[in-house]
């Protein structure tokens, strides 16, 4: 990206003082950081598509009920009728496709493709934001600690760290659904079932956000303006929630971002493999699960929730990358 | 004026130590230690500028760090206006941190970029928790105006200025609280040539207006040269030679200010054939494991035996000429 922007700083600095004096009048407020980013985002047309279709994305996924109500779409409705029970396929051509169902209907029970679409969405964007909001507090929370603190503490979370990153992720994660009967916590069903991949996903997800964090934190705490406000008489806290934070603000927002479609990811692998979201509840991993016997007979019905997954992960890879390329253009 | 008799000290030090651990392993077991500040003894007198200068690395930036206790010394002691704050902690120190301020080296890294112009200079306030007459918003932007700031840059970030104009945020910041003593860390070496003077005659200039004493330290005697009473030469975290700015300049006792002085570009071109360019050779030796006994001695050309036995002390050669020599000119 380029960063026209920036000239501000440097053409002040190649001549001499006085340039602020009467030249900007004009412009009194200054432009923060963040207002540079916005401008900069917005020149970025990939980033603003990625960023439109996750707005769409996350519309989608948080009226899926009423839209689902209001269309007259049930993911569970079977509709024998529509499927050929010799072939394992609908009948008809393109998956069963019609203005009753216009993404066709599934080979086994024929229900509705898209509103299984939809009733995944909701789903697999809760889950994979779930996890990421989880990840995001723990990894800052102890990030910020091993980097402010250093010393021992530091070497503490930084094992720690190491210790989960080693963890088998996959294998605790089968384990633990399949442990869990269906009742635990006070929750049961779906609630259960979403709440321990939150769980599971964003507990083992963590130090990746921690090790960026303590590395920030690494870094300003290094700078001047930290013992400037030392110099001051400024404590620990304030430090913390006054410099540091804010600065740490764009990387976590950055990386959050990024974060977001590897979960989406790691919640249909495991619904795919069976320990995520059970059946009959819809999701986009599941379809994919149900879909890998019959795709020779019915591609359609696999080729919908990969793209469903794709076009996701797709849009906000991009959102993330283009927040990174507008918050920190130094860092490609 | 009558006889000014013996110069008040806003601060003294002695014997100031400051050692960084080395540490190895899982354990942190210490293996050595940074030398960056071995025995200082000085005073800082009410008004005047001290210059302190010396290589890079030499422990400058680590006694400055210490005498505004940003920094826990290692031994010593260090008194401000006759009271002991070598060891107060952040509470204890937190009132004192009105009377003595900072001005930092990067303008780039010393001012937070989240935060605007008005946000960075108000801070003493509330960090203090004072409450200027007519507001903070109207005190800071006087401090602008002081500075050579517009009053308008109140709600601006950083970013949006040059090093020399960050520069004097910094000092803004510095100034708020109307400190009596001011270190600054080379305060001009990260900017422009050019501006560095501007900055410079404008710390000068606040010093008459506002009555402060001064810490100034520099990497080299060109910056310094004109704004220093007294001056102080640091090599490898000691005081080799302490006096008055024109004793320096036309009596340099140690070798290494002499070889110091040589570096300053003489402006008079009839004058630049009189004094040789002394080019010291080799490296700073590292202060991990500093040369025995005279700490100069693997770059002086003065070298005998004496100065790997014996350390050479700091002595008043004349009345407020000190020098840390066997030889002394
Ligand atoms: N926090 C620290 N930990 C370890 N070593 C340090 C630290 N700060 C400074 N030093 C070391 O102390 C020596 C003096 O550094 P400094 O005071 O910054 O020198 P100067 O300001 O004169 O360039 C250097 O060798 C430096 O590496
Ligand atoms: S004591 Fe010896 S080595 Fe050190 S400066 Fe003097 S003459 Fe040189
Ligand atoms: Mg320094």
């Amino acid at each position: 990206m380029t960063a026209p922007i920036e000239t501000t700083g440097s053409a002040a600095g190649a001549q001499p003082e006085a340039v602020l004096a009467g030249a900007k009048r004009s412009q009194i407020e200054g432009r923060s950081l963040y207002q540079i980013a916005w401008l900069r985002f917005r020149r970025d047309r990939v980033a603003v598509a990625g960023g439109i279709v996750v707005i769409l994305l996350v519309l989608l996924a948080a009226l899926a009920k009423p839209i689902e109500s209001v269309f007259g779409l049930d993911p569970n409705a079977f509709h024998q009728d529509l499927v050929d029970p010799s072939l394992l396929a609908p009948k008809g051509s393109w998956g069963g496709m019609s203005w009753e169902h216009p993404l066709g209907v599934d080979p086994q029970y024929g229900r509705d493709i898209l509103a299984r679409i939809i009733e995944g969405s909701w789903v697999s964007l809760l889950v994979a934001t779930g996890a990421t909001v989880l990840s995001v507090v723990l990894g800052t929370v102890l990030g910020v600690v091993a980097g402010f603190y250093g010393g021992w503490v530091d070497s503490v979370i930084s094992r720690m760290m190491d210790t989960f990153l080693a963890f088998p992720l996959l294998l605790f994660a089968i384990s633990i659904s399949a442990s869990l009967q269906d009742g635990a916590f006070g929750f049961s069903g779906l609630p259960l079932r979403i709440g321990v991949l939150i769980f599971v996903i964003g507990f083992f997800n963590w130090p990746y956000m921690g090790r960026i964090v303590r590395a920030q934190t690494l870094s300003l705490r290094e700078r001047e303006f930290v013992e400037a406000a030392r110099s001051l008489g400024a404590r620990g806290p304030f430090i913390l929630f006054r410099e540091l934070l804010p600065n740490l603000v764009a990387p976590i927002l950055v990386y959050s971002t990024l974060l977001i479609p590897t979960n989406i990811l790691f919640e249909a692998a495991l619904s795919f493999l069976g320990v995520g979201i059970a059946p009959p509840q819809a999701s986009w991993g599941g379809m994919l699960t149900s879909a890998t016997g019959l795709y020779q007979a019915d591609p359609q019905y696999m080729i919908v929730p990969g793209l469903a997954i794709f076009v996701t992960v797709l849009a906000f890879n991009l959102l993330g990358d283009g927040l990174r390329d507008a918050l920190d253009p130094r860092s490609k | 004026m009558t006889n000014p008799g013996p110069p008040e000290a806003l601060l003294t030090v002695e014997g100031l130590v400051k050692h960084f651990p080395i540490t190895k392993g899982v354990l942190r077991r210490q293996v050595g230690a940074v030398q960056a500040v071995d025995g200082l003894t000085f005073d800082v007198r009410t008004g005047e500028t001290l210059g302190v200068v010396g290589e890079s690395g030499c422990g400058k930036s680590t006694m400055g760090r210490l005498i505004t206790r940003l920094l826990e010394p290692t031994a010593g002691r260090i008194e401000f206006e006759g009271r002991d704050i070598t060891h107060l902690g952040v509470s204890g120190m937190r009132p004192m941190r009105r009377d003595v301020q900072m001005i930092f080296q990067d303008p780039y890294s010393s001012l937070n970029p989240r935060h605007t112009v008005g946000t960075i200079v108000g801070a003493p306030f509330r960090l203090q928790g004072i409450a200027p007459e007519g507001g903070v918003k109207k005190e800071v932007q006087g401090l602008l105006e002081l500075v050579g700031l517009s009053p308008e840059h109140y709600n601006r970030y950083p970013h949006e200025f040059s090093g020399g104009q960050r520069q004097r945020i910094g000092i803004a910041r510095a100034l708020a609280l109307k400190p009596k003593l001011v270190v600054a860390d080379e305060p001009v070496s990260a900017l422009d040539v050019s501006i560095q003077a501007q900055v410079v005659n404008l710390l000068d200039d606040l010093q008459d207006e506002l009555g402060l004493t001064y810490v100034i330290i520099a990497h080299d005697l060109s910056v310094i040269r004109h704004v220093s009473d007294r001056i102080a030469v640091m090599y490898l975290g000691k005081l080799v030679e302490l006096t008055d700015r024109t004793s320096l300049y036309t009596a340099p006792a140690h070798p290494y200010t002499k070889a110091l002085l040589s570096a300053v570009p003489v402006p008079d071109p009839r004058r630049r054939t009189q004094r040789k360019r002394i080019l010291l050779n080799g490296d700073v030796p590292s202060p991990i494991s500093p040369p025995s006994g005279c700490r100069f001695r693997t770059r002086c050309w003065k070298s005998a035996e004496v100065c790997s036995e014996q350390e050479p002390p700091l002595l008043e050669l004349r009345t407020g000429h000190q020098v840390a020599c066997h030889f002394p000119e």
